[in-house]
């Protein structure tokens, strides 16, 4: 049995999980087993229709301690779960608490683990998992060896596959040890969709001049409803908040689209952003290296092509 | 208060990308070698700080890799740090390499165990979660922030949309990332002292690998990219649209 991980915030499930639960499904099915998922704690969600992601079952261990993220706690529980439940494959969403958890379970099962999947397992000799290397500049064929799998999918990589079938809720009783760590105070940015989960991002780089000619591109993003980035230099001269910094020693986002503004394409920003499905490239610099990682490009003055943009977005969506 | 900061050699975040021996090894020649930056930038250089306040602090750094990884360890130990051990194991397996840190951490009895957010290289981000599962101690992930008072740390640690602030008595595990510290280049004070700190060399116990890489392959190139008139952004839209199916 394939066992897919729900990761929850706010109790609400994230989205995240409805990839990572499509994905243990497509793995189910080419082994021929089923796909369920494992939630912690308690979210306003549906859960019989977490069936559309492709699992018959889902195990709820229902106790408010685990409405919140404990690294510890939360591997303890789900490393029982998966022992309890014969679980041959154990699949997390490659996130901020994917990240934390799913090599500690793989510690607890004794389990091989490929972090930053980017696509399918290959099961026809053994069990192979590619994963994404030196910050998206390359694929490794990871083999792992031992009974039980434990993968965590790179976000956006696979997709969410939905199609109408309801899922079979179960309580599951598995002993929850005591917190290890005390949650004082969450604070989140309101009415914003966080970068990693954004489809479309927005980006400006030095080429802005200054955090005064940020308007344009907010104005993009709105018109777009996409999330807003930056380089980070941006982000160094406090034009921009940090948490807006992509690239090598910021944010790694695989968006379907990334708009590009004043910004050089240096090696360290590119690593950030070359899993973006589509790229497109604003810069006055036609020999500009981002050009070179792009799909569309467009060679002139930003601070005049970025309201064009705009314009032509919102008439295209006036007609629409 | 001790202190165990793990480091890791990665290649500089400039180097060519490229693999040799039928895709199966990456391709170290002209490759320069660097201190990972999360390890060197914000777990190191957080664990100088905490020395600085309290001098009393003692730290030790640990790297599991060949004899190629001393001249790394030493540019480490020239920005700070007491003594460094480098358990002599080659392995790409995090399992491995956890289980090395975390053989370590236990005979040193250490408060605070720092790994960097991942290494550059292999991008796995297990280490911190790893070692912290061995050893059954609290983990706190994507640090960007951390306070001592005593015996209890608060941390602040980013989640999606924002941060989180908690509490933690220690020993703990933390993964540390932007915020947490100022980046700092190392003094000739520093350089001079650095040949002579202890750098023990200890043999790992051995672990069977639970993984292994089989092949390595570079991303297809972009087939070009498509120039559009600056005067034409209704057709930019249109391709984004129609063609990339994006918006
Ligand atoms: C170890 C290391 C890690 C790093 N990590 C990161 C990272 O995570 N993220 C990151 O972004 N950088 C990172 N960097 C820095 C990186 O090398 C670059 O310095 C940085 O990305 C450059 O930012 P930029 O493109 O905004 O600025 P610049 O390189 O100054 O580029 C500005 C661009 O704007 C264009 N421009 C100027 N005026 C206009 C105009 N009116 N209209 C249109 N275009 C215009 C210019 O042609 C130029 O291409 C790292 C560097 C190192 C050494």
């Amino acid at each position: 049995m394939v066992l897919i991980y729900i990761d929850q915030a706010d109790q609400q499930i994230k989205k995240s999980t409805q990839e990572a639960l499509s994905y243990g499904a497509a793995i189910a099915k080419q082994l021929g087993t089923t796909a369920e998922a494992l939630l912690l704690g308690n979210v306003s969600d549906n859960l019989t229709a977490l069936g559309n992601y492709g699992v018959t079952k889902v195990h709820h261990i229902n106790n408010v301690q685990l409405n919140t993220f404990d690294a510890k706690v939360n591997a303890t529980v789900v490393a029982h779960a998966v022992k309890k439940l014969n679980a041959t494959v154990v699949v997390f969403a490659h996130n901020i608490n994917g990240k934390a958890l799913a090599p500690a379970v793989a510690v607890k099962l004794e389990a091989g683990i490929v972090t930053g999947a980017s696509s399918l397992p290959d099961t026809t000799n053994g069990f192979v998992v590619t994963k994404t290397v030196f910050s998206g500049k390359a694929f490794a064929a990871i083999q792992i060896e031992t009974p039980i799998k434990v993968i965590s999918l790179n976000q956006n990589s696979f997709g969410i596959h939905a199609q109408e079938t309801t899922a079979i809720v179960e309580i599951l009783d598995i002993p929850v040890p005591a917190p290890s760590i005390k949650i004082t105070s969450v604070d989140k940015i309101v009415g914003e969709i966080p970068l990693t989960e954004a489809t479309l991002v927005v980006s400006g780089g030095r080429g802005l001049k200054g955090p005064e000619n940020w308007g344009i591109l907010l104005d993009l993003a709105k018109s777009l409803g996409a999330s807003t980035a930056c380089s980070r230099p941006v982000s160094d001269a406090d034009w921009r908040p940090h948490h807006e910094h992509v690239g090598q020693t910021g944010i790694q986002i695989a968006p379907n689209l990334y708009i590009a503004i004043g910004i050089s394409g240096a090696i360290q920003h590119l690593a950030g952003v070359n899993r973006s499905k589509t790229i497109v490239v604003i810069n006055k610099d036609p020999e500009a290296p981002f050009f070179k990682a792009a799909d569309y490009g467009v060679v002139g003055d930003a601070f005049e092509i970025v309201p064009a943009l705009t314009a032509a977005i919102l008439k295209s969506k006036a007609s629409a | 208060m001790k202190i165990l900061v793990c480091i890791s050699k990665t290649p500089d975040t400039t180097a060519k990308i490229a693999f040799v021996e039928g895709n199966t090894k990456f391709d170290e020649n002209g490759v320069q070698w660097i201190i990972n930056p999360y390890d060197e930038w914000y777990s190191l250089v957080k664990a100088i700080e905490l020395k600085e306040k309290d001098p009393t602090t003692i730290i030790h750094l640990v790297t599991v890799g060949g004899a190629d990884t001393e001249p790394i360890i030493r540019k480490a130990l020239a920005l700070g740090g007491d003594e460094a051990i480098r358990v002599n194991s080659i392995s790409n397996d995090s399992f491995s390499v956890a289980a090395s840190i975390a053989q370590v951490a236990k005979e040193g009895a250490y408060d605070l165990i720092f790994t960097g957010k991942e290494t550059i290289d292999y991008n796995s981000s297990c280490i911190g979660s790893m070692v912290s599962a061995m050893l059954d101690l609290p983990f706190v992930s994507l640090a960007t922030h951390l306070e001592l008072n005593g015996t209890t740390a608060t941390l602040k640690r980013e989640i999606e949309g924002g941060e989180e602030t908690c509490e933690a008595i220690l020993p703990i595990v933390v993964s540390c990332q932007k915020g947490m510290a100022e980046q700092r280049i190392p003094n000739m004070r520093g350089i001079m002292a650095a040949r002579t700190k202890p750098l023990k060399v200890i043999e790992p116990t051995s672990i069977a690998a639970t993984t292994t890489i089989k092949t390595f392959e570079l991303p297809l190139a972009k087939t070009g990219v498509k120039l559009i008139d600056a005067d034409k952004m209704d057709e930019l839209v249109k391709l984004l649209k129609e063609e990339a199916k994006v918006i």
